[in-house]
């Protein structure tokens, strides 16, 4: 079944082009895995043979950026680590798609610190936020799916999509504050 | 509440008397003995530590720095740096302890003279990480040490992170940098 039941008797179909092109991209999508922490995990998790994201063409990880034309940030990244992430997204192939995976990279999680990007949209566009923390790989491959879906109705990324910093907290709201006494064991 | 430290760590009596003329204060904890110099005397005894055959300790685990920044009771220092030895020979661990007091102030990356120890990698090759990592969180320099960079922050950063006048969210680092959009290649 699949695209043979549209092929009539006589052998040939009538479609757009953008269409056969868009729907040969979104059936063999390249991630490229950035995996820093867990969610890198259910990411390998998402691409084994229990939940199988080749059912959606997306099994092939590329680990060149050159080769791949999708890029799942997976975990946290702190801010030594933005210069490489964002050559590996200017280094991938055009048209490129960006999925935010879990909660770190796309608000900082928990890790709201002076080193942890909050929100990795904050530097280089990004398409299809999965929250989760981590997420299941069924919320991943629904994260592939809307890629897909976002291709089937787009083709390419919107031109110009620029992200600014939120600057949600330049000003420090961190006020150190006196210890009761005699918190541990042995103070005297 | 707070028991009296028991202070009967084969390894003070041999120091005391290897050092008469070194001011040695010590503490214990649940069996945990801890031993504080002057920032001075701090390298021959930590050498004699290593060499002696009755210490003996060939290992150093960590070197740990501490803010006592608004700590709940008096201290002896603003800073503190904590050697943590261990001997594998006679299985054996003791805690080196200095105190340090900043004489410049503590929100900036300058180098302060009073942030100074002499560094232990002549002693333990394997402090030569740790005393970076100290260096990096905290600003206290190490005299002699082979390469005394920043090790897990970048270069240019702006502050000492793990002092305690600087705040957990940082000063703006994590939100400065550039922006790539959908045209950059």
């Amino acid at each position: 079944m699949g695209i043979e039941a549209a092929i009539t008797a006589e052998g040939f179909a009538t479609t757009q082009l953008t269409k056969v092109m868009n729907w040969s991209r979104r059936s063999s999508l390249w991630p490229m895995p950035f995996a820093t922490a867990c969610c890198g995990i259910e990411l390998m998790a998402t691409a084994s043979s229990r939940y199988d994201l080749a059912r959606f063409g997306a099994e092939v990880m590329r680990f060149s950026p050159r080769q791949s034309d999708l890029l799942i940030v997976a975990g946290r990244v702190a801010i030594k680590m933005m210069p490489v992430l964002q050559r590996i997204y200017q280094q991938m192939t055009e048209p490129r798609w960006v999925i935010s995976m879990g909660a770190c990279a796309s608000t900082g999680g928990v890790f709201d610190t002076y080193a942890t990007v909050q929100g990795v949209d904050q530097f280089i566009p990004v398409d299809v936020y999965v929250p989760g923390c981590p997420p299941r790989p069924e919320q991943l491959i629904e994260g592939v799916m809307a890629i897909q879906r976002h291709i089937d109705e787009e083709g390419l990324p919107p031109v110009g999509g620029k992200r600014v910093p939120l600057n949600i907290s330049v000003a420090p709201t961190h006020e150190v504050a006196p210890q009761p006494i005699g918190v541990s064991l042995g103070a005297s | 509440m707070a028991s009296k430290p028991n202070l009967d760590h084969p390894v003070f009596k041999i120091v005391k008397e290897a050092f008469p003329a070194v001011r040695f204060r010590a503490t214990e904890f649940r069996g945990q003995s801890t031993l504080i110099v002057e920032p001075g005397n701090l390298h021959k005894v930590l050498a004699f530590l290593r060499h002696d055959d009755r210490c003996d300790f060939n290992f150093l685990s960590d070197v740990i720095g501490i803010d006592y920044l608004d700590y709940p009771t008096p201290m002896p220092g603003r800073f503190s740096v904590i050697y943590n030895l261990v001997s594998y020979t006679r299985d054996d661990r003791l805690f080196m302890k200095v105190f340090l007091d900043p004489s410049l102030p503590t929100d900036g990356i300058d180098e302060d003279p009073a942030l100074y120890l002499d560094s232990v990698c002549d002693i333990w090759p394997g402090a030569e990480w740790t005393e970076r990592e100290v260096f990096d969180m905290f600003g206290i320099r190490f005299r002699n040490h082979p390469d005394l960079r920043r090790i897990l922050l970048w270069k240019d950063y702006p502050a000492h992170p793990l002092r305690k006048d600087y705040p957990l969210r940082g000063r703006g680092e994590r939100e400065t940098y550039r922006v790539i959009d959908r045209t950059d290649a």
